[in-house]
């Protein structure tokens, strides 16, 4: 490659910190831009630095794991550009567009290699009364406790389905907090015929066995087999509807905590050029990535959960790997044993990957249940019978044409909360596979910014974003 | 303004010793703690950041990381804030939505 050795690494999760300590290791200054004000991503967010928990409190199990993320990055601080609050809303021409927040200017970095290292948010599939205040994803919950030392009621209910679910229920249960009830659309029998390939990784499903053995002797009602109805409140909520075995179930609480695991953040790939091929295991459509972390375009290099869900173990291996391989392509020395021991340990994932998949199934029957008045994009109020007309009064087959049509995925999110479930939608509506249906392209400014600095920055991307 | 008690959204749970920020919150005085984010701020006071455009219903965030776009919040100034991700500062004026239309 003839691009002089100038890499950026766009992410400050477990993945990004990972590659910018291996860079950083061979000599080698990359820019590090992250959005928060703190690295360490989602799962090991870190709360303002005059807060005062130790990370035991704050990370239970994984208090090791986060804190060595955490002292990596802290070690790395005049070894590396490291560019806190910094979000980027657009590639082009080797150059990162990057609206730095606190002080709201713009400017463009640019970049001989890009490691993209985005992260994930929770997958969302809507349920009447989701817009209701008081609702929250599983890991808004869980931010809200580790970064603001808040939970998001006095009475909740954890929904949905997934580590999270678990993981998040115990953390607020530890916090002191009441959990009315934990209601997993997953079947136990689901969980339990996933065990042999859980048992792959001994140690992670022990902590998930865990977790639910403590919830049950903490008195946490845990229901499995639901299906959310919805959630009922006027100004806020105030119940959980679900049906469990043929019956309807009413709970009262103050708010509700729920998700269906994780999706990938892939607009930064879609904007670079990146190959997408549907991947059955994620039910989405993903940049492809080598085993050694490349993507399709020369120099770009994806790594962690936004190319995949993977988790926090296997980001920060991915981190590491994608690091090496772009050195290798550049002609360096590196430890080729390590890469390949990289390499081996992700591969070795992908078993437990599938089984995790098995114990907590995406509930593929989710779009037919959704009746027509739910709505489905948060942000403009378009509803399941809108996007069900679109496909029979508009002849939509596909995303982008749906987004046309409705302006599903228009809004500010951009399709974050509600493309999953748009494509679900679209697909039961069509009679195709989900993987038909297409995904949304990514669009400049990949997050809403101030218009004045889209004039200022002399480009003209005329973006989904109000 | 009138002024009538709601039940917050957020409750405090660790981390209460820290400073207090004077803020105002639909023109009245409140007090936030230094480290608090604005959606932080307003939801341990009160149980909306806005009101959706659309269907005018109250909203108060959803994904908390900067991804949902939810959580917007006016300025007395005209200014909108990403209320999940911009840090309280002493003497912002925020403006709620709150009340019957």
């Amino acid at each position: 490659m003839s691009a002089p050795l100038q890499p950026a690494i766009v992410g400050a999760g477990p993945a990004g910190i990972r590659a910018a300590q291996t860079l950083a290791k061979h000599g080698v200054r990359p820019v590090l831009i992250d959005e928060a004000a703190r690295a360490g991503g989602q799962i090991y967010r870190r709360p303002p630095a005059h807060f005062s928990r130790p990370p035991e409190t704050l990370y239970g199990s994984e208090a090791a794991r986060a804190t060595a993320v955490h002292a990596a990055i802290d070690d790395l601080q005049d070894r590396i550009d490291y560019r806190p609050d910094s979000l980027v809303w657009n590639v082009q021409d080797a150059g990162l567009d990057v609206l730095h927040g606190p002080t709201q200017t713009t400017c463009t970095v640019p970049y001989g290699q890009l490691i993209v290292a985005t992260g994930a948010t929770d997958r969302v599939l809507p349920v009447p009364g989701w817009t209701l205040p008081g609702v929250y994803t599983l890991g808004g919950a869980q931010v809200a406790l580790k970064f603001q030392g808040c939970a998001i009621g006095s009475r909740v209910v954890l929904a949905g389905t997934g580590p999270l679910l678990y993981l998040v229920a115990w953390q607020y249960a530890k916090a002191g907090v009441d959990v009315a009830a934990v209601l997993d659309t997953a079947r136990f029998g689901d969980q339990l015929a996933a065990v042999p390939a859980m048992l792959r990784q001994p140690a992670v499903f022990l902590k998930g066995v865990h977790y639910v053995a403590w919830l049950r002797a903490h008195g946490v009602p845990v229901r499995r087999g639901v299906r959310l109805l919805r959630m009922e409140g006027d100004e806020r909520v105030r119940a959980v509807v679900w049906s469990e075995a043929g019956r309807e179930h009413t709970l009262d609480c103050d708010a509700v905590g729920f998700g269906y695991a994780l999706r990938s953040e892939t607009q930064l790939a879609d904007l670079l050029g990146c190959r997408f091929a549907f991947a059955p295991l994620h039910r989405a459509h993903l940049p492809e990535r080598d085993a050694a972390g490349r993507s399709s375009v020369a120099g770009v290099y994806l790594a962690g959960d936004g190319a995949g869900i993977m988790g926090a173990d296997a980001a920060e291996w991915a981190g590491e790997l994608a690091a090496l391989t772009l050195l290798a392509d550049h002609g360096m020395a590196i430890d080729t044993q390590r890469a390949e021991l990289l390499q081996q340990r992700l591969a070795r994932l992908t078993g437990f990957r599938a089984g995790l998949e098995r114990a907590f199934p995406f509930p593929s029957d989710w779009a037919a249940q959704a009746p027509d008045e739910l709505v489905v994009c948060r942000c403009e109020n378009v509803t399941a019978g809108e996007l069900r007309r679109g496909v029979a009064d508009g002849g939509a087959d596909e995303m982008n044409r749906l987004k046309a049509l409705t302006r599903v995925g228009m809004g500010r999110c951009q399709g974050r909360m509600c493309g999953v479930a748009a494509a679900e939608i679209l697909a039961h509506a069509t009679g195709q596979p989900v993987q038909q249906v297409g995904r949304f392209r990514g669009q400049a400014p990949i997050k809403p910014i101030p218009i004045q600095l889209e004039r200022a920055s002399g480009a003209s991307h005329a973006g989904a974003a109000a | 303004m009138s002024h009538h008690t709601v039940q917050p959204l957020l409750r405090r749970v660790a981390e209460t010793k820290r400073a207090a920020v004077a803020f105002t919150l639909d023109g009245r005085p409140a007090q936030a703690l230094e480290g608090d984010t604005i959606l932080t701020a307003v939801l341990t006071q009160g149980a909306q950041l806005r009101r959706n455009e659309f269907s005018h219903e109250p909203r108060a965030g959803f994904c908390l990381m900067g991804a949902c776009q939810d959580c917007w919040i006016a300025t007395a100034e005209g200014a909108r804030l990403r209320a999940c991700s911009t840090f309280i500062a002493p003497g912002m004026a925020l403006l709620s939505g709150e009340g019957p239309r």
